[in-house]
């Protein structure tokens, strides 16, 4: 390889990985609460998760061209491919952190209510960490998806990886493509791999 | 003044009633056995008492004062609570489950170990061994041993049952109730107990409370519950004979 390639790629690597990480960031950020918040308040749950469910079928090209023109969150550039990414990242984190934390025993539920435990004490002591294996879960499986979409936010000046697969297709030349793919690709499989442990870690606890 | 007074409490829901005009009194050093069929409302009086569910006519009181009027978490602190299906929590040592209340109360951690320690010997399981052990690694008599434990771990006066034996083999359950009966003897524990097993209600019980449909029918000692005349005490008292 090129060693000016070799650069690329880890400049590249980099660019990738903040953008994957800034959005798994705000899509945590906004979906574990969210994900809370669901099972408290059973009203919002056909909103909220359908609201997530549309988010998944808007096409990543389409969904940057909507977010492209509003102010603040739009724009060329990685910013708007970070909410984006978020954005997709939503679903699989909020409907896991319900999931999650609904399937918990009602018995052990129940029981920690009439030990006398406040709300917070048994969120905090008992569903969260009952929930944290499918939690993680759904974060595992919105990070893997997320390395892969990040991809195409090269087509809008976002940076990452993505980059070196346009500029290949645009140029015919598999090099360039594969520069992009595979770096890509060991990114997810990395990103399974190290959550998965842990994932595995919490379910021997 | 009784431990628990059920004054024409009632409850409603969804236009549904599950329970009415329940009226009786517990007094202290008592086990009154809540005895019904599924259905009958015994759970939803037995959660009146800790303030899990209120009254929606009528009043609950606890040491005088109505459920409506305790500090929610103060008065559930105060009243130890055994579930059905043991309820303890998966992710916690058999010593975390037992210490929660405690911890919750803010002991120090010596005096909550020494608790511990003394309660499982108590409930009969020896500390050593049983200490470290999560409930998934216990037998279901062990972990209703571990439940009734975590229930007295702040020295409730008084104590809630749900059908805590119902899951167990005959033997277990025999070992369980003898065990019962010498804890609330010797710790002079008030209980509230409910069961749909006459067998268990008459070993158990000072009084037995029958309710049908949402209402009381009798409330009377074993011996005299024996004896009672109403449709539903004879079906229940038709099991004891096969």
């Amino acid at each position: 390889m090129r060693p000016d390639l070799a650069n690329d790629v880890l400049w590249l690597t980099g660019e990738h990985l903040v953008l994957v990480a800034s959005a798994m960031a705000a899509a945590i950020l906004l979906g574990v609460p969210g994900g809370i918040l669901l099972t408290r308040r059973a009203g919002l749950r056909k909103w909220l998760l359908g609201f997530a469910s549309v988010m998944q079928t808007i096409p990543s090209l389409a969904l940057f061209g909507f977010l492209i023109p509003i102010p603040f969150i739009g724009g060329i550039g990685p910013r708007t491919v970070i909410v984006s990414l978020a954005l997709y990242a939503l679903l699989p984190i909020l409907r896991n952190t319900f999931v999650g934390i609904a399937s918990v025993d009602a018995a052990v539920c129940e029981s920690a209510v009439a030990m006398g435990m406040s709300d917070g004490q048994v969120l905090r002591q008992v569903q969260l960490p009952l929930a944290a294996q499918t939690i993680l879960a759904g974060v595992r499986i919105a990070t893997v998806t997320t390395i892969g979409t990040a991809t195409i936010g090269a087509a809008i000046g976002g940076g990452g990886l993505g980059v070196f697969i346009f500029r290949g297709i645009a140029s015919v030349d598999s090099t360039q493509i594969l520069a992009g793919a595979v770096p890509a690709a060991v990114l997810a499989l990395l990103a399974d791999g190290g959550l998965g442990w842990i994932e595995r870690r919490l379910s021997a606890a | 003044m009784p431990l628990v007074e059920f004054r024409d409490a009632g409850y409603r829901i969804d236009g549904k009633t599950v329970l009415s005009h329940i009226s009786f009194a517990v007094e202290a050093g008592e086990t009154v056995v809540l005895l019904g069929r599924s259905g009958s409302g015994k759970t939803t009086a037995l959660k009146m008492t800790n303030g899990m569910v209120f009254p929606t006519s009528g009043q609950v009181l606890v040491e005088g004062r109505p459920t409506v009027e305790w500090d929610p978490i103060r008065l559930k602190r105060r009243i130890g609570y055994v579930i059905q299906e043991v309820g303890l929590f998966p992710h916690f040592t058999v010593a975390e489950n037992v210490g929660l209340v405690p911890k919750l109360e803010g002991w120090s951690r010596p005096n909550r170990e020494r608790r511990v320690d003394e309660l499982l010997e108590k409930v009969g399981l020896d500390p050593a061994e049983f200490r470290p052990r999560y409930p998934r690694q216990l037998s279901g008599g062990q972990r209703q041993r571990v439940g009734v434990a975590r229930a007295l771990a702040a020295d409730p006066a008084l104590l809630l049952f749900d059908e805590p034996f119902g899951a167990l083999d005959p033997i277990t359950r025999h070992e369980l109730q003898q065990q019962f009966l010498g804890l609330t003897r010797d710790l002079h524990k008030t209980a509230i107990f409910v069961t749909h097993d006459v067998r268990e209600a008459l070993r158990l019980g000072t009084r037995v409370a029958l309710l049908q449909g949402g209402h009381l029918e009798t409330i009377a000692t074993p011996p005299e519950f024996r004896r009672a005349q109403s449709g539903e005490a004879r079906a229940f008292l038709a099991g004891l004979e096969d």
